[in-house]
């Protein structure tokens, strides 16, 4: 035997004389089909939990304030507040601001990412050694002013210091340093680029 | 195998038997029992008693 429902409108306005489970059997009724007609628009579900409960929202107002008019049926209406929700997300969404690649510009030329990839720190591991072995190799006067100018970020005046020479020694071994690196690496043909 | 770099279309992916979450009808409803709408001379407030 079929089972006697009361209509949506029979619901509608019990809810608005004060009954609130008629509001509970409305939701229950059709929360699959709004809810699923929210998803096939938005596909996300949190976005189509809020816009599932705004609606709802507003039907409760407009019930409890008693604008509805029972022209239209109950479920095409509450239809329409879901669609005119989710017209509002999608436009509050343009609103963003939204970065689109063009033909003549792309970000991507613009940002890169500066990390090195596992092969590029692998080359430079090897390039970084290469050249410390080439620093031993060095007298040791200017391997020691070398070391403390590019390794150790001191300048000529400390250096100096240190060293126990004028700055313009120490210049000037800086100088030889590089000059017998470079012929070197000239020499034997190595290749410290990355 | 090759590799598919196109997004499958959306359309027949709507499950039917999607439902929002109970705490969303629960609140809809203690929502709606907190609500109360006073009329006052033509004019409308909305009060939630909470």
């Amino acid at each position: 035997m079929k089972e006697n429902k009361p209509t949506d409108a029979v619901l509608v306005s019990a809810y608005i004389q004060g009954d609130e489970t008629a509001l509970s059997t409305l939701i229950v009724r059709h929360k699959q089909r709004i809810y699923s007609f929210i998803y096939s628009k938005v596909y996300d579900r949190d976005v189509t939990e809020d816009i599932f409960q705004d609606t709802f929202i507003k039907v409760i107002k407009t019930l409890k304030k008693g604008a509805y008019n029972e022209e239209g049926k109950f479920l095409p209406w509450v239809m329409r507040i879901a669609h005119n929700l989710v017209i509002d997300f999608f436009r509050k969404n343009n609103r963003m601001p939204k970065f689109e690649n063009k033909d003549d510009f792309n970000i991507f030329s613009v940002l890169s990412d500066s990390s090195l990839n596992a092969e590029k720190s692998l080359i430079k591991g090897q390039v970084e050694e290469d050249v410390r072995k080439l620093i031993e190799e060095l007298p040791d006067d200017q391997k020691e002013v070398l070391m403390m100018r590019i390794y150790k970020e001191m300048s000529f005046k400390d250096i100096s210091e240190q060293t126990g020479v004028s700055i313009n020694t120490a210049l000037g071994r800086m100088r030889y340093a590089l000059i017998n690196l470079r012929k070197v690496i000239e020499k034997h043909n190595i290749i410290l680029t990355n | 195998m090759q590799k598919l770099y196109s997004k499958n279309s959306h359309s027949g992916q709507v499950n039917k038997k999607m439902v929002p979450k109970d705490e969303t009808i629960r609140f809809l409803l203690d929502y709606s029992k907190a609500l109360s709408v006073i009329d006052y001379n033509k004019l409308k407030f909305e009060a939630l008693l909470n």
